[in-house]
């Protein structure tokens, strides 16, 4: 079995339009998402990111304000998971409730194994 | 001006305070319970600062503010706060474990509040109190250690409250409850409820820990009114909920509540308002709480089924008996001797066999109870139990002062409640003046 990073972008101004009560059912989407994962034993971690961030480049080490992207393609959060292939992670991925917005975005990228 | 805006302030929190005891020592049973499916039986020390978080929060809030509309649902949602700020806390640290399905849930943002709300569905949290306590009384742990664990974490007592109702030392108590915790840290024990073919064992200890947390209550004179009443209070309220749950409707746990109301009923007339000890014969009968004989009644009658009758049912029979005798001269010893004839064959200890030879002294006097000690295999352990002593004094106190002395002096020597020892000094003036 391999690990994928799921990464979520976008999704957030459809999350502010939603009324607490929308919200409140929007969460307990994720929740069952990520409960099914969990009773599979495929559930690694997950955690929203909040916007703002600091970034460090280079050497130097300079670190700015960032990540100064459009709202759409900031990463809001991720999640760790396990699967057999690619199909299976992409499958997982088109359970998450981030894709209820038109502008949810998740991106799958498979943990690669360094040989040594 | 001044003075009086101070005053309410302060009367107010007295309130609040008063209040918040009664509705304390309920509610923190009920949130450790919760609290231990989200922390584990290995982290109770936990479960028990969250608690301990809140009624601060409360308390200070609730003086602040005035009491909310509904306090229990107040302290269960800033329960549930307090619970993600711990986690949040305890993220990294390794005495947390969120291996288990249901606690992995509570390690990530997106699902952490909803997964708490779901362990706190209203509806399971009498569930969870009860698997608590058979937890709580686990075969392995020494029953004085399970009911100190239950006053500590089901019943919201201070070790200091404890220390003084098991008339010990603070030392002694946190020991006790260290070790216990250890226990259940290191075998990782669950609370839950036992496979059916152990039911009725496990069920016994329980209702063993709460009759002992009762008579904790109902024996112990030195300790303030306030704990005594407490304890009584936890006690049935423990009790009743075996009553309540299909799982615990036992024979026994229906017997265990009539004996505890019809105890209960009397025990404003048990003690002076100076805080001493009014005998039986002496008793006002008029201030015995006639709901709770009537209560009492109505669960020893749910009691009455199954094959095998237990020693609750019969103590309940003969505290009955007393409950519905209007004049003490009325007594039916003669009853009475018969539910003690049965009691003694179903719970052959030395303390009912005692309690029995006392009605025999009241039914057939000094000749037949001195011939009944004669025959009796409990003389040894009787010798240390200041109840024998005393009786031993009441039984010479016609024919030998001297050594009805010696043995009312004997019983003060062996008992450390105050209130024992002023009734037996009583006896000793009395003695000495015949």
């Amino acid at each position: 079995m391999k690990e994928y990073l799921l990464l979520f972008r976008g999704g957030d101004s459809g999350e502010m339009q939603q009324s607490p009560e929308q919200q409140q059912q929007h969460m307990q989407k994720w929740m069952a998402w990520m409960g099914a994962l969990t009773e599979e034993g495929k559930f690694g971690g997950a955690q929203p990111l909040k916007p703002d961030g600091r970034v460090i480049t280079g050497s130097q080490k300079v670190v700015t304000d960032g990540p100064f992207m459009e709202g759409k393609e900031m990463v809001g959060g991720y999640l760790l998971c396990k699967a057999d292939t690619y199909d299976e992670a992409v499958a997982i991925a088109k359970g998450c409730p981030i894709l209820e917005f038109d502008n949810g975005m998740v991106e799958v990228r498979e943990v690669h194994e360094l040989k040594m | 001006m001044l003075y009086t805006t101070v005053s309410r302030l302060t009367t107010d929190q007295l309130h609040i305070h008063t209040i918040s005891d009664h509705l304390f020592r309920h509610e923190a049973g009920k949130m450790v319970a919760v609290l231990t499916k989200v922390f584990g039986t290995e982290n109770l020390e936990l479960s028990e600062d969250v608690v301990q978080e809140v009624f601060l929060t409360a308390v200070q809030v609730w003086a602040l503010k005035g009491l909310p509309e509904n306090p229990s649902a107040w302290l269960m949602h800033a329960a549930k706060n307090k619970a993600i700020d711990a986690i949040r806390r305890n993220k990294f640290s390794s005495r947390m474990d969120f291996s288990a399905t249901d606690r992995k849930l509570l390690q990530s943002e997106y699902t952490m509040a909803t997964q708490i709300e779901k362990l706190w569905q209203e509806d399971e949290i009498r569930d969870d109190l009860l698997r608590m306590m058979f937890a709580c009384c686990h075969p392995e742990v020494a029953v004085e250690s399970q009911i100190t664990l239950i006053m500590k974490t089901l019943c919201g007592f201070s070790t200091h409250e404890i220390a003084k109702a098991f008339l010990t030392s603070h030392d002694t108590i946190s020991k006790r409850l260290y070790r216990t915790k250890a226990f259940y840290r290191e075998r990782k024990i669950k609370p839950e409820f036992p496979a059916a073919d152990q039911l009725k064992g496990r069920t016994d200890a329980v209702l063993k820990a709460i009759y002992l947390l009762f008579n904790e209550g109902y024996n112990s004179t030195v300790s303030d009114q306030l704990i005594r009443k407490d304890l009584l209070g936890q006690a049935m309220y423990l009790c009743k909920l075996l009553c309540d749950t299909p799982h615990t409707q036992l024979p026994e746990v229906y017997a265990a509540m009539a004996l505890m109301c019809l105890h209960a009923a009397r025990i404003n007339s048990r003690v002076s308002p100076e805080g001493e000890l009014i005998l039986l014969a002496h008793q006002d009968r008029a201030t015995w709480d006639r709901e709770l004989i009537r209560e009492g009644n109505a669960y020893l009658n749910k009691a009455a089924f199954g094959e095998s009758i237990s020693s609750y049912h019969i103590e309940a029979a003969i505290a009955y008996e007393h409950c519905t005798t209007i004049d003490f001269n009325d007594t039916n010893w003669q009853r009475i001797l018969a539910y003690y004839d049965l009691l003694v064959q179903v719970t052959p200890t030395a303390m009912v066999a005692l309690n029995r030879l006392a009605v025999i002294f009241k039914l057939k006097g000094p000749g037949a109870t001195f011939e009944e000690i004669a025959q009796s295999g409990f003389t040894k352990e009787w010798e240390k139990l200041y109840l024998y002593h005393s009786l031993l004094g009441e039984l010479y106190l016609a024919t030998d002062t001297a050594q009805a002395v010696t043995h009312l002096q004997k019983a003060i020597s062996l008992t450390n409640s105050e209130a024992e020892k002023n009734l037996l000094r009583k006896k000793v003036a009395h003695a000495q003046q015949v």
